[in-house]
């Protein structure tokens, strides 16, 4: 069994695609790793409301922890010069008005760019929606990171959705444990292969077809 | 002009068949101390509407510290994008909201956080609603108008006039002015706008003048009703410390960083 990339390098080459002075938002899960990748100068926002905050806190450091300081997510994060609080219909403006990249978990991506995130119980009662339908919808760039594969080995990047959908044709990039993926008005373009995988071993990992690029390339971190 | 009032004396405006709206994202923000007055209170069949309903870790509920999950037997519908914390130990499980749903005792409606909080600014505002293209080919478009406009497509999100706001301020000046700290602001000045009647927890009264004129996020005309934490409560700035300890201790002993790990899923 070849080695997938770790959660770890996963969000470092995933935080490469922002530049300093992109607003971004890290969604919950994998995304919030990128947290210690961003680039000096890029600027994080929290769609609970706060935009421009520090690093966040680490578990044993309890001194550095303010109540009132949390991200989304939960987590603790410090404050910086700059940053700003803003109540949550501000913070949705600021999501839908096409200003934030936005890095979210998946469950699914299509071919199309269709996305699906949110999970739902046994019972179809409880969608865990939060606020990633408007993240999706109102992303400048949306930029999907999960793993390739399920846990019982099926594709995440499918032909058609069969999970339920969050928003369709949101999806720009799709960053997994095996590739960097576009994807374009003609279909999914593979741009890069995890070190020690070609192009065929991830076609075969993959549901729905993938057009290798001309300049396809070795993942760098 | 706002009262000041005591929790009890606040919650007599709260009747049975209420709408209900508050601010949860965890501890920070949510008014916690006003949740438990209302369980005191002891209505019945109301709505909540709120962004998030996520139960405490354990050990929390021992020291008298409350999450909205304690208003379930009091409720006949949920207004909601965000269920519970996926994994994290809680006394009501997801099993128990599936069963409440099941058995037609609970009624949820699931609502992206963005469309939550402008159909709460539309029923601030006196509006008849908003388009929201947010939800579009989703569960959540389920019985609503569609329309396109302007090529682009929309989904009718009726709006939201809870008839009690219970918010969480940091602080409050005797005219009801309002000034949050961090981002523990979340929903609660929009609560507070949209709400008929407005019942505000805060750390600390202060009389007018106090607070800078260019600080106050909330105005006073949007507040009715003013309750100042005890300093012997576990909810007071006061305790504060104990509390950020215990919070520590917990994610300590769980090996993780965050009190709501997965809010907006995404990893299974």
């Amino acid at each position: 069994m070849k080695d997938r990339l770790t959660e770890e390098l996963l969000a470092m080459r995933a935080a490469q695609e922002i530049r300093p002075g992109d607003y971004c938002n890290l969604g919950i899960g994998l995304p919030q790793l990128c947290a210690s990748h961003v680039p000096a100068g890029a600027i994080v926002q929290s769609e609970n409301g706060a935009l421009g905050y520090g690093p966040l806190v680490g578990p044993d450091d309890v001194e550095k922890m303010d109540l009132d300081f949390i991200d989304a997510g939960g987590s603790f994060f410090t404050p910086a010069p700059g940053m700003a609080f803003f109540d949550m219909s501000t913070s949705f403006t600021m999501i839908r008005s096409g200003r934030l990249m936005s890095f979210l978990g998946g469950l699914q991506v299509s071919e199309k760019g269709d996305l699906a995130i949110h999970s739902l119980s046994d019972t179809d009662e409880f969608p865990q929606i939060g606020g990633s339908m408007d993240l999706a919808w109102g992303a400048k760039r949306l930029v999907i990171l999960m793993t390739h594969n399920t846990s019982d080995g099926k594709s995440k990047v499918v032909k058609e959705l069969t999970l339920p959908v969050s928003a369709r044709k949101c999806v720009d990039l799709i960053i997994t444990d095996l590739a960097v993926i576009e994807v374009t008005s003609g279909g999914l373009a593979l741009m890069e292969c995890t070190p020690g995988w070609t192009s065929e071993e991830i076609q075969e990992q993959t549901e729905a077809p993938l057009k290798v690029a001309d300049d396809v390339k070795e993942m760098e971190f | 002009m706002s009262e000041i009032c005591t929790a009890d004396e606040a919650m007599a405006r709260v009747h049975d068949g209420d709408m209900i709206a508050a601010h949860n994202w965890g501890i920070s923000g949510s008014p916690g101390y006003l949740f438990r007055a209302l369980v005191e209170r002891g209505v019945k069949d109301l709505t909540l509407c709120i962004p998030n309903l996520i139960p405490l870790p354990e050990g929390f509920v021992e020291r008298g510290l409350t999450d909205p999950t304690i208003l379930i037997p009091q409720l006949k519908k949920i207004i909601s994008p965000f269920f519970g914390a996926r994994g994290i130990m809680s006394r009501f499980s997801e099993a128990f909201f599936d069963t409440l749903a099941k058995e037609g005792r609970l009624e949820i409606e699931a609502s992206a956080h963005g469309s939550l909080m402008e159909r709460l600014h539309a029923g601030a505002m006196g509006l008849g609603g908003v388009y929201s293209p947010v939800g579009v080919d989703t569960i959540v478009e389920e019985g609503k108008e569609k329309r396109t406009i302007d090529g682009v497509d929309y989904i009718f999100e009726r709006p939201l006039r809870p008839d009690v706001g219970l918010v969480k301020a940091d602080k409050a000046d005797t005219l009801g002015n309002l000034v949050y700290r961090g981002s523990a602001r979340g929903a609660n000045p929009v609560i507070a706008m949209a709400s008929k009647y407005t019942i505000v927890e805060v750390f600390d009264v202060v009389e007018p003048g106090v607070l800078e004129p260019e600080m106050i996020v909330t105005p006073g005309v949007f507040v009715d009703c003013v309750v100042r934490i005890p300093d012997e409560d576990v909810y007071s700035e006061k305790r504060r410390p104990e509390l950020m300890q215990l919070l520590a201790e917990v994610m300590l002993a769980r090996g993780v960083q965050s009190e709501a790990a997965d809010i907006e899923g995404g990893e299974e």
